[in-house]
């Protein structure tokens, strides 16, 4: 094993002894300083994980996050030295960890968090106007053909358990209160857009998570409605079309025209 | 003169020009509007290039503005110079398609290396001076110039053990890379007083032994203070508090050997309200105008 072979390993691994081949100018052992190193690595990508993932930290309380933390980045550091995207992973590695069985919903909310980053630091795009889908509503012979392009910061997550609804009660004042209002086991599907720098999440429904999941592949208006109609009888395509330009989730409509006999 | 906007001048223009020999800081999200709103008088601003390696958001957006209206130098931390494996080409791309963006005045990174094997260890890791290293370091550095088209800086590290190993000395190795690659050097003057302090080295004589002909920026920071094993002092290049005075005395030493430099005030962490850290640049300005008295009185 080369030198720095060796000294990379004693970094990641729990009770390594110092690697071989380090002196110091006092002849004092290398244990101690070798462990600010170790500290640094070990300090650093915990830190790179609580800051991307501060609600399911809260859910755990600090000193399990951090050892969860450690766990996982021991098993999967970083590939790439751009942390800000750091945490791909860490929900199955979470559904997988026994010290969270207790918290069925932990992984899903790390995975929220992780499309939350993901949404924050995805590419910039001009989302179309208001005016801009009237024209396209006004078109009715053609709407079902159209085709829309999402913005590059849009997720959609589906979840068996509340994922929206704790993630918003760790954002309210009263976290406590907002908690006890909270039904852990009821599914909820999270949508996730970028308007004005900021990431908002929304909480929809099964016929909208259809429609917007649909639109997202490719697909036409009028077969994403369909499908939205299958998954929801009471699903609304306006409101559905509302909420996208609210959320400033749509950046092109194409409309494909019928050559004229 | 009228000083027209010919061709040439605007190709000139467009060009990468170097840092002014003032004070900058480091750019950190938590003063994105502060900066914009009270525009402070700053030589320029430093950013690390592995924050800025994502496609868009908050980041990009206040950095694009805040670029406008200062110089800028892009500090990589992620490219593993001193690692045993190729260097990263895609993390080279990346890097070159942000300095493309962003054209900073000045790009550096550190004598260190930071992944192994594929992993990201995220810390700047000593390696031995010894002539495999040198040869590997040298090679790096010269793919890195070729890649960006640009000369860069290396900045000389901050260190808590040395190698059987090694078989010259930090600065000596440090000459011979800059001699070999043609890079210039980052003269972290914390850097300097946590290692020798570390190593049991003489400060001023570690500056003395490095090619100062090849400086073209300092920086400054704040430590940490532990022991080692045997009670002897051991300095954490934290960069998490004020500049020490023993750094800003030693500053003034260097500056008299090199001369009025770019001299960036570094904290990543406990990061302060803005005016904290523009008071630290105002300090580094005073010492430096007292080098400038020529290009003062032409201002008056």
């Amino acid at each position: 094993m080369s030198g720095l072979a060796a000294f990379a390993e004693a970094l990641l691994a729990d009770d390594a002894p110092c690697p071989p081949g380090l002196v110091t100018w006092n002849g004092s052992a290398p244990d101690k300083r070798f462990a600010v190193y170790r500290n640094n690595v070990i300090v650093g990508l915990v830190d790179a994980l609580a800051d991307s993932f501060p609600v399911t930290r809260a859910l755990v309380g600090e000193e399990f996050f951090h050892a969860m933390a450690r766990e996982f980045l021991r098993r999967s550091p970083p590939r790439s030295p751009v942390l800000a995207l750091y945490g791909e992973g860490f929900a199955e590695f979470i559904a997988g960890f026994p010290p969270a069985a207790a918290l069925p919903y932990l992984a899903d909310m790390a995975r929220l968090e992780l499309r939350r980053v993901q949404a924050w630091h995805a590419a910039d795009a001009d989302a179309i106007t208001p005016a801009d889908i009237a024209a396209v509503l006004a078109d009715a012979e053609n709407l079902p053909a159209a085709r829309f392009t999402l913005h590059p910061a849009l997720f959609l997550l589906v979840s068996a358990h509340a994922v929206v609804s704790l993630w918003a009660a760790h954002q309210a004042e009263s976290v406590a209160a907002a908690l006890a209002a909270v039904n852990p086991a009821q599914a909820e599907t999270a949508l996730l857009c970028r308007r004005d720098l900021e990431v908002e999440i929304y909480r929809i429904e099964a016929g909208t998570t259809a429609f917007i999941g649909r639109l997202q592949q490719g697909q036409a208006f009028g077969m994403a409605v369909e499908q939205a109609l299958q998954a929801d009888d009471d699903f609304d395509p306006a409101a559905a079309l509302a909420l996208l330009l609210r959320a400033g989730a749509i950046t092109h409509i194409t409309i494909p025209r019928r050559s004229d006999p | 003169m009228i000083l027209g906007s010919t061709p040439n001048r605007r190709a000139a223009a467009a060009r990468p020009r170097s840092l002014p020999a003032r004070a900058g800081i480091g750019l950190k999200p938590e003063h994105f509007r502060d900066i914009l709103d009270t525009a402070p008088d700053l030589g320029f601003f430093e950013i690390h290039a592995e924050n800025y390696m994502v496609d868009g958001g908050a980041f990009h957006h206040y950095l694009t503005r805040i670029r406008e209206r200062y110089a800028l130098s892009i500090h990589g931390v992620g490219l593993s110079i001193g690692g045993e494996g190729p260097l990263d080409e895609a993390h080279l791309d990346r890097l070159a398609t942000l300095l493309g963006r962003y054209q900073p005045e000045s790009f550096s990174e550190h004598l260190a290396w930071s992944s192994h094997g594929g992993a990201f260890l995220n810390d700047l890791l000593p390696a031995p001076y010894d002539a495999a290293t040198l040869a590997r370091v040298c090679e790096h550095i010269d793919r890195v110039q070729e890649r960006l088209g640009r000369r860069m800086l290396l900045e000389n590290p901050a260190t808590y053990v040395e190698f059987a190993a090694s078989t010259m000395a930090e600065a000596e190795f440090i000459t011979q890379v800059v001699r070999r690659s043609g890079c210039g050097l980052l003269l972290d003057v914390n850097n300097v007083h946590v290692s020798c302090t570390n190593h049991g080295r003489d400060a001023r004589d570690y500056i003395d032994a490095l090619p100062l002909y090849a400086v073209g920026q300092v920086h400054l920071a704040g430590f940490a203070e532990d022991t080692d094993a045997a009670g002897a002092p051991l300095l954490i290049d934290s960069h998490g508090a004020p500049v020490a005075e023993a750094v800003w005395a030693l500053y003034c030493d260097a500056l008299d050997r090199v001369g009025p430099m770019p001299t960036l005030i570094e904290r990543d962490n406990d990061i302060p309200a803005l005016p904290v850290l523009l008071a630290e640049a105002r300090h580094a300005d005073r010492i430096l105008e007292r080098l400038l008295p020529i290009a003062r009185g032409a201002a008056a």
